[in-house]
């Protein structure tokens, strides 16, 4: 079990501010399903531009929702300026300190900050030029950076703590331990706006469901979503589908081409093993 | 307030009468079994007899027993003496969904230059036993396959898979840590020659386990150091341990048709009671084919941890397959292998019953559980699109 504090656990039993503002100043979603935490975000300001209201939406742990609860709290009555400057580290803070390996629940509350508050300025939801490192967990380049930077890290083993990159295949080790690297020495940047994780999953979700697989249920198949690894979609088939010798074609030809025109050119479907 | 005990198949209570029939190696009857006198040897005696209880639940004879520390020492015992007595061996058959013990062992003897075949499972989480025919070579040590999955409790067909591991001279082992005591076993009518079981799953204490050892099967010790266990393990008996396990196989060869009665019809009313309050619920598993005392069941778009809180703070303890349990930011390897959906993974509870719990408490949690879900799914933004689409009646 966790040793989680006791702010941890009241927060959890006692999450204060769930849902989410109607028309609201600023909203951010980060995180993922299959990453097995998200959290939607909302606020509103008041006459003064100091932050009214803020609310929360969270798939996740204990300490992901205690975290989202604790963001909402601190940040309300806070100009935008000053609600920037919260770091993840001050969330943790003001839990009285989280276990290490779930630091990442509140680097997610800070993201989702950031997001929300570059959503009321009018910029895009995502970070400009940012590149997925972590493929098993959809996390850029910049995400680990700003850990790297705001929380002094120094091994890959923290960057999986703290943002969950490298947690699934460790595929990525050596380029995060790159990205250690380079943040202790100097920055760099590149721009390429993409979807978040987010959209990308319900984009792909939608897609399917309206594309794919009415045509498919026409031939007496069926498809089922089971993960999105990056840019790789892994799917079931099933029903006829499942026992056709022609159902790699069918992917290929028909579900994979229809989701690199509709959600993004780079995906690439994989059946999931049988 | 009032624990209610539905994590079984993590480890279960020590039998009262088991209790009972330890203490007196704690106090007067300390005696080492090897020692010369008497005051020793009784203790001998009453090893003697803990070993036949032993064998007789699994129809095997005493001789086949070895009393080990765990189930997770039977499963490297068993795997690594396979690969000693045939050093020309160099491939190991197993599964996708295996204990750690054996996964992770493989993982190790993989990098130290063997060769792991782990066979698939369907989204049931059934064996093919044709992807057994085929893996299998003449370079094939051994074939290690579990007997009832703890996670989920669906059981491999091991007896059919021991006969054609058989027919190729391969041998067989099978982890039955979790069917031991639950599922009727009878080594007299199979081919399996490797067996482990753990005690602390049966009602007897942690830190006591038997690998059983077909008659005839070559053995190379794992813990060397001693003559005892007929020097197939070494070091000193755990002599409470093994009286206390040796009681528990007697009273699970009692209760065997309790857990297939009693035990079964609660999980089976636990069940129905869950999935008939709760939308988008559903059971991970052949549900044709599993053990009498568990069920796993996944909550969408919920995650477990904290389900698993929320229900401790009503004293109900149970266990989940999501990332955030574990520790490791992936749900369990089970159910990846069975391709259950990561918006059904992360909100995966097993509930794992045993012959102590009581309908009440049944009913307590199939009534507690709809308002843990709702309140969740209350907070959770993927519930809420899902309902905004319409697909489903809140």
């Amino acid at each position: 079990m966790w040793e989680y504090t006791d702010k941890v656990k009241e927060h959890f039993l006692n999450p204060r501010n769930v849902g989410e503002i109607e028309n609201p100043d600023g909203v951010a979603e980060v995180g993922s399903l299959a990453c097995g935490d998200a959290l939607k975000l909302t606020f509103k300001l008041d006459e003064n531009k100091r932050i009214k209201e803020a609310m929360f939406k969270t798939f996740g742990c204990a300490s992901a929702i205690a975290s989202s609860s604790a963001l909402t709290e601190m940040i309300k009555g806070m100009t935008l300026e000053e609600a920037l400057q919260v770091s993840n580290k001050d969330i943790a803070e003001y839990l009285g300190g989280l276990p290490d390996e779930k630091m990442h629940c509140s680097v997610m509350g800070k993201q989702a900050l950031e997001k929300a508050i570059e959503n009321y300025k009018g910029a895009p939801a995502v970070e400009p030029g940012a590149k997925i490192i972590c493929e098993c967990f959809g996390v850029t380049d910049k995400e680990i950076e700003r850990a790297v930077r705001e929380n002094n890290l120094a091994t890959v083993e923290e960057v999986t703590n703290y943002t969950k990159a490298g947690g699934g295949c460790g595929n990525c080790h050596d380029a995060i331990a790159r990205i250690i690297e380079e943040v202790r020495s100097g920055p760099k940047t590149d721009t390429r706006p993409k979807l978040t994780n987010l959209q990308k999953i319900r984009l792909i979700e939608e897609t399917i469901e309206r594309e794919i697989r009415p045509s498919l249920r026409h031939d007496g198949g069926d498809i089922d979503l089971i993960d999105v690894i990056g840019n790789r979609v892994i799917v079931a088939t099933r029903g006829a589908c499942a026992v056709c010798k022609a159902s790699d074609i069918t992917l290929k030809h028909f579900v994979e081409h229809r989701l690199k025109e509709l959600v993004s050119p780079d995906i690439i479907v994989e059946e999931v093993a049988k | 307030m009032k624990t209610i005990y539905l994590d079984n198949n993590a480890t279960t209570k020590v039998a009262p009468e088991v209790l009972e029939a330890m203490l007196p190696y704690f106090t007067e009857l300390y005696g080492n079994p090897s020692s010369m006198h008497s005051f020793g040897g009784q203790v001998a005696q009453k090893i003697r007899i803990a070993r036949e209880q032993a064998a007789a639940l699994i129809g095997a004879s005493p001789e086949e027993i070895i009393f080990t520390s765990c189930g997770t020492e039977s499963d490297n015992a068993a795997i690594r003496s396979a690969l000693a007595t045939q050093p020309e061996k160099k491939h190991i058959i197993t599964s996708r969904v295996e204990h750690p013990a054996v996964r992770i062992l493989c993982a190790q003897l993989a990098a130290q230059g063997c060769r792991i075949t782990e066979l698939p499972v369907d989204k049931e989480g059934r064996l093919d036993l044709q992807n057994l025919e085929k893996s299998m070579t003449p370079d094939t040590a051994i074939v290690s396959l579990m007997w009832g999955n703890n996670e989920t409790g669906v059981l491999f067909p091991v007896e059919e898979a021991s006969a054609m591991a058989h027919e190729r001279g391969i041998l067989f082992h099978t982890d039955a840590v979790q069917s031991t005591g639950k599922i009727p076993i009878n080594l007299k009518n199979n081919t399996i020659d490797m067996l482990s079981v753990s005690g602390h799953k049966l009602h007897a204490p942690k830190g006591i386990g038997i690998l059983y050892v077909r008659r005839g099967t070559k053995f190379s010790p794992f813990m060397i150091g001693g003559h005892q266990e007929r020097e197939r393990r070494g070091g000193t008996e755990n002599t409470s341990g093994i009286v206390g396990l040796g009681k528990a196989c007697e009273l699970a060869a009692k209760n065997m048709e309790k857990e297939n009665t009693y035990v079964r019809k609660l999980r089976d009313k636990l069940e129905r009671g869950i999935l008939g309050r709760i939308p988008q619920s559903r059971i991970n598993g052949d549900t044709g084919n599993r053990l009498p005392n568990t069920t796993n069941i996944s909550f969408e778009f919920v995650e477990g941890e904290s389900i698993l809180l929320l229900m401790n703070e009503l004293g109900i303890c149970a266990s989940s397959g999501s990332a955030c349990t574990s520790g490791s930011l992936q749900p369990s390897h089970v159910l990846r292998a069975m391709g259950v959906p990561f918006t059904m993974a992360h909100g995966s509870i097993r509930f794992s019953l045993s012959i102590y719990n009581t309908e009440a408490e049944i009913d307590f949690v199939a009534a507690q559980m709809p308002a843990i879900i709702e309140r969740l799914r209350g907070m959770s933004p993927y519930w809420d699109a899902q309902a905004q689409a319409g697909k489903i009646n809140k």
